[in-house]
């Protein structure tokens, strides 16, 4: 009972450059902190969603991803609502703990926000992408050591399979101090190019 | 689709140190919740386990000086969940482990930073027991307990794995309890669950786990017949006004299991005790005309907590069904939301053969899973 999947389209931001389905769409200065690189995109692009600044860097950067992947995906609304997201990285929310955590380390100087706390959760990276684009669809997130092809195989085929989802977003966002690394790829049947494990892992150690 | 089963359970607990002790005290309307003192902030309720007899139970499985307080709890959950299993570890046995901040303490503690970082955690457990996969982390917010019963479900059904162990798990950190003070959704009193008199919640700690299995050799078996985990897509902080999220999750999972929302005889909510939650589920119960079905939050035996209480509080639902009762809703007294729903208030015999576990959480994320009693 195989099911044979599709990779619709495919996100790469690193190393201060974009591209989708292998193509180049951005490069810019690699002296830029992620921060800096992430608004000059928005800028670029005009996106016109102010709760981008709010966000932390690792929602800047899957929000990043998703916006560049749906705009070229282009689904109907129907589709789009019901998308199954699993993404996964190394750090989980590390990155903002670590922020969060100086702000109680010092109990003179003593300042816990909600408004870090809040993302000291990597979920909330998948909040974020639901609300832009209204997807109520199925959700996890994963925490493994590295990109985990076999495990986000095995979700994606279930998901389908069990008939929780049509499509399903796919990803690895990781954001850990300086270095951040995303990929994002949309599975489903429909579609021309195979997915496998071994061809997502090839994509992502290639691009 | 193959049939999944949940056998072995183990909760490591303010309570006590397993499924049946947690029970016992339960039955008697015991919280783990207390005033603590000791916290750098203010004092404060938490359901919180007692270091010394942690380390206790945990010296004659390892040297506790080398494992931090959650693994410790994790371990100790394990351990008891394997040792009861009808099956042993192989190449088929998947370890997943849901956590909402694993070790979070280590940026804090006399432990090394590197150990706050999950897949670190992950190998720990993985190698004290010799597990042959590499172990599965969810770390979803407060759904991870719950949503990680799903996930072997799903990945047993579709044949990756035969069986596998689940274990959830947090603990109470000066980071979690700061960031909700600064939510100021800390309850000045020990948390009371869709109360008229609910002021926000009591957090805690613990550890739970169980073994999920393809195959049942049990007389009495608990089947897991359906789930589903949808997002709200309306607020990243904030429960959704509508339930919609909620509501999606119990219909995707009775779909799944082809049942009717009238099979269902008991719900083990979320019940966080703050205003927005509780009002929300309401919602969501009253839109999957769920409103008459008894309906309890454990929060007020453990307080919330987190990425164990999905897990923790379906064992308690698998034990309702074993024990043929319905646990009170610790902590209720008026109903507090705007539309009926029916809590239970004090413990009542009933036979239970299918009931409804739910959870949300930050993220806009929500859980629904349905277990039910097979009969050989």
């Amino acid at each position: 009972m195989k099911t044979n999947l599709n990779i619709i389209t495919f996100c790469r931001i690193k190393n201060h450059s974009i591209s989708i389905n292998g193509k180049e769409v951005i490069q810019k200065d690699s002296q830029l902190t992620f921060s800096e690189f992430a608004k000059l995109v928005y800028k670029e692009k005009a996106f016109a969603y102010p709760k981008f600044f709010k966000m932390d860097n690792l929602s800047k950067l899957g929000f990043l991803a998703s916006e560049f992947l749906f705009e070229k995906a282009d689904l109907d609304a129907h589709i789009k609502e019901n998308i199954g997201i699993v993404l996964s990285n190394k750090s989980a929310s590390l990155d903002t703990d670590r922020k969060y955590q100086e702000t109680i380390n010092d109990k003179a100087n003593y300042f816990p926000s909600p408004a870090v706390f809040v993302y000291t959760l990597a979920n909330i990276m998948i909040g974020e992408i639901s609300i832009k684009h209204q997807i109520k669809g199925e959700n996890a997130f994963f925490v493994s050591d590295k990109f985990n092809e076999l495990l986000l195989e095995q979700y994606t085929v279930s998901l389908i399979q069990n008939k929780k989802s049509s499509h399903v977003l796919c990803g690895w966002i990781d954001v850990d101090k300086d270095k951040y690394d995303a990929f994002m790829y949309l599975v489903a049947k429909e579609g021309t190019q195979n997915y496998s494990k071994e061809i997502i892992k090839n994509i992502y150690t290639t691009n | 689709m193959k049939d999944v089963f949940i056998t072995a359970n183990s909760i490591i607990s303010p309570l006590g140190f397993t499924s049946e002790a947690n029970l016992a005290k339960i039955s008697k309307e015991h919280s783990g919740i207390i005033l603590h003192s000791d916290f750098s902030t203010s004092p404060c309720y938490a359901s919180i386990i007692n270091n010394k007899k942690l380390d206790q139970s945990f010296s004659t499985l390892g040297n506790s000086k080398m494992y931090t307080k959650l693994e410790k709890m994790m371990i100790l959950s394990l351990q008891d969940t394997i040792s009861q299993s009808t099956f042993t570890i192989s190449d088929k046995t998947a370890l997943i482990i849901a956590t909402t901040k694993g070790n979070i303490d280590a940026l804090n503690n006399n432990f090394k930073p590197e150990r706050a970082y999950l897949p670190v955690l992950g190998k720990k457990i993985q190698e004290f027991f010799g597990f042959k996969t590499e172990p599965i982390i969810i770390s979803n917010a407060c759904v991870s307990g719950i949503l990680a019963i799903a996930v072997a479900k799903r990945f047993i059904q579709n044949n990756y794995y035969d069986n596998a162990f689940v274990v959830g798990g947090d603990i109470v950190s000066e980071f979690t309890l700061s960031g909700f003070q600064s939510f100021q959704a800390i309850s000045d009193k020990p948390c009371k669950p869709f109360s008229k008199h609910r002021t926000g919640i009591s957090i805690g700690e613990a550890a739970a786990s169980v073994a999920i299995t393809n195959k049942n050799t049990e007389k009495e078996a608990i089947q897991i017949i359906g789930d589903g985990s949808c997002n709200d897509a309306n607020h990243i902080s904030g429960p959704s006004r509508t339930g919609e999220g909620l509501y999606l999750s119990i219909l995707s999972a009775l779909k799944e299991a082809k049942i009717q929302p009238e099979t269902i005889d008991y719900i083990s909510a979320h019940g966080t005790a703050t205003a927005f939650n509780d009002e929300m589920e309401a919602i969501a119960f009253n839109r999957a005309k769920l409103e008459h079905v008894p309906l309890n939050s454990l929060k007020g035996y453990y307080g919330h907590t987190l990425g164990a209480s999905g897990l923790l509080e379906a064992i308690v639902g698998i034990h309702s069904i074993k024990n043929n009762l319905l646990y009170s809703s610790l902590g209720f007294d008026e109903l507090g939301v705007s539309i009926p729903l029916n809590i239970i208030k004090n413990t009542i015999k009933a036979e239970v053969n299918t009931f409804l576990k739910t959870a949300s959480g930050f993220g806009g994320c929500n859980t629904a899973v349905l277990f039910k009693k097979m009969t050989l």
